[in-house]
């Protein structure tokens, strides 16, 4: 009997110990990144750092402004999310209110696909399509212009589309969802009174699911922030101003390329770029809590 | 006059889904006969089997076929007991309260972190910090934190769906909690802890960001049984890496097609595995 006992006290503490080490986990990673990110802060000077616009980190008198970078994720994942969310909502509409079974199955497995394919895959067929076709346009928009310096079709705009693609099957994939748990009644309520189908879906279904596509879109902003590998290779490697035909850099690439060599003040600066991305990741994370338990409280 | 525009708006809005829909299926269709059609040539049996190596003249990826089986090996066989262990104290052990919400908002911002912050804690923590420097077991370990949440998350489903009756019936009988556990609790959610396994070891084999710096990119064969031994404490780039570098530094665009061959068909695969699975073990189906 005292035998049982100790067996399912023991077993009671390793389940814990194995609970535990996510926490564990989360406060490590968060001190890391604080106690590696700060310092740079220190020596560059925090608005120098963060606002500035000259990365020049190698120079004899070198500079590192960072300010640039984080516009450029920014603006990428605004642009992807414009792009990205329209497509995922409608497709989601498609799963849920409109396809049979047979179609449905079809699209359901394409997304869960898309949301499989390693994302060096994503940047490879960037690389080779997406560059290429951009370059194209890209030489019929700066014929004249001889101030423009060339990117080979590297640019933001090509970062901005494979982002977009990357995101669609997270956003697709929660909207299907909280479409789907859309009671039925309304949808009978709204046909009742007149509505046609497409008009319920969009003046009674999408705002009954509001909650659920918010975290869809929360989810998606969170993914396109930290995507690195793929739009490494699709974004050209200079630290630039984010405008379409430029070649950019974001913080995930930014420290990507400039990682494997850096050291000093430099290798410094980019644990700082790494701590800029936590700290929005974090944001996102919170506001996702939100959307989630707002969620709960609505009922859906 | 109403009743028409309002036919056109809706028949508009209609073919604009259908376009979006068809979008993802185009797109995948695309994506898997674009890599094919220019990646199969350069896939044959030396390709598997050999390394790249200039003086004997080979292109291979074989050493990179040995990296990430071990690193899947190692990764999960630590990953999975952790994350079906604490699934099982959320589940059975806690009461509700601090602790579990405390817990379920970490696994919550574990899976909300990109790897490219897992890469960088790694290199910092296990590479830097623990001095295994650049190997198969930093990158290990780093992937661990990265698929915890995965298998967490999948068992804790799985558990949820195994119904009351089973455990009050083998307390009922006389076990012990850990008995009943171990007897009745983990055989029935096994499915779901198949298919959170299969679908971690899914998300290791496309990681790159993370493993870039912390698991570094040598593609050498290990040399007889020892060599496979030390190998956790080298380095060794994986499927991803070398294909990231054969199509970045290296400028050899038939490897990286080659290896994305590779990549989709064992992407293919996982996918089609936890899909027959889920179906197979579908209690609400079989009722």
């Amino acid at each position: 009997m005292k035998k049982k006992a100790f067996i399912e006290k023991t077993a009671n503490i390793i389940l814990l110990i194995c609970a535990v080490v996510a926490i564990f986990a989360v406060c490590a990673i968060t001190l890391y990144m604080f106690i590696k990110g700060t310092p740079a802060l220190k020596e560059v000077g925090v608005s120098d750092l963060l606002f500035g616009t000259i990365w020049k980190p190698t120079a004899s008198n070198p500079s590192f402004g960072i300010g640039y970078i984080i516009l450029t994720s920014i603006v990428g994942t605004g642009a992807a999310i414009l792009i990205g969310v329209p497509i995922g909502l409608l497709t989601a509409v498609f799963l849920s209110e409109m396809a049979g079974k047979r179609l449905g199955t079809v699209v359901g497995s394409a997304v869960e696909l898309l949301a499989a394919i390693p994302s060096v895959i994503y940047g490879l067929i960037g690389m080779m399509v997406l560059n290429p076709i951009m370059f194209k346009i890209e030489r019929m928009l700066f014929a004249e212009k001889s101030a423009h310096q060339y990117t080979g079709g590297a640019n933001m705009l090509s970062a901005i589309i494979v982002l977009a693609i990357m995101i669609l099957p997270t956003v697709i994939s929660v909207s299907t969802s909280s479409l789907k748990a859309v009671s039925d009644n309304l949808r009978a309520a709204s046909l009742a009174l007149g509505a046609t189908n497409e008009q319920t879906i969009f003046w009674t279904v999408i705002p009954a699911a509001k909650s659920g596509i918010l975290t869809g879109v929360v989810l998606g902003i969170g993914r396109a922030l930290g995507e690195a590998m793929a739009i490494n290779m699709v974004a050209g490697g200079a630290v630039n101003i984010p405008l379409p035909f430029n070649s950019v850099r974001t913080l995930t690439t930014q420290i990507v390329s400039e990682m494997g060599y850096a050291s000093g003040t430099h290798r410094q600066v980019l644990f700082t770029v790494g701590l800029v991305l936590y700290v929005f990741i974090m944001i996102v994370n919170c506001v996702l809590l939100k959307t989630r338990k707002r969620g709960f409280e609505h009922g859906d | 006059m109403a009743i028409n525009t309002r036919k056109i708006k809706d028949f508009s809005i209609r073919m604009l889904i259908y376009i979006c829909a068809a979008f993802s299926v185009f797109l995948v269709i695309g994506i898997i006969i674009y890599v094919l059609t220019n990646g199969l040539s350069a896939v044959n049996w030396s390709f598997l089997t050999s390394v790249t190596s200039v003086l004997k003249g080979t292109v291979g990826i074989a050493g990179n076929i040995v990296n990430t089986i071990l690193i899947i090996f190692i990764s999960m066989v630590i990953a999975t007991p952790i994350g079906v262990g604490s699934a099982i104290y959320l589940n059975e052990y806690a009461k509700p309260g601090k602790v579990v919400t405390l817990i379920e908002y970490a696994t919550e911002t574990l899976s909300g972190i990109p790897s490219i912050i897992f890469g960088l804690f790694g290199m910092m923590f296990f590479g830097e910090k623990l001095g295994l420097g650049y190997s198969l077991l930093t990158g290990s370990l780093t992937l661990i934190i990265m698929v915890l949440p995965l298998i967490t998350r999948n068992t804790q489903e799985a558990l949820k769906s195994v119904p009351n009756t089973y455990r009050n019936g083998a307390i009922g009988l006389g076990s012990g909690k850990w008995h009943m556990i171990r007897t009745i609790l983990i055989p029935s959610a096994m499915p779901g802890i198949i298919t959170g396994a299969i679908l971690a070891i899914g998300r290791i084999v496309g990681e790159s960001a993370a493993l870039l710096f912390t698991a570094g990119s040598a593609k050498l064969l290990p040399k007889g049984i020892d060599g496979l031994f030390d190998k956790p404490f080298q380095s060794g780039g994986t499927l991803t890496i070398q294909m990231y570098l054969s199509a970045t530094s290296e400028g050899d665009f038939e490897t990286a097609f080659g290896i994305a061959v590779v990549l989709l068909i064992i992407v293919l695969g996982i996918n089609l595995t936890t899909k027959a699975l889920t179906k197979h073990f579908d209690v609400t189906r079989k009722e």
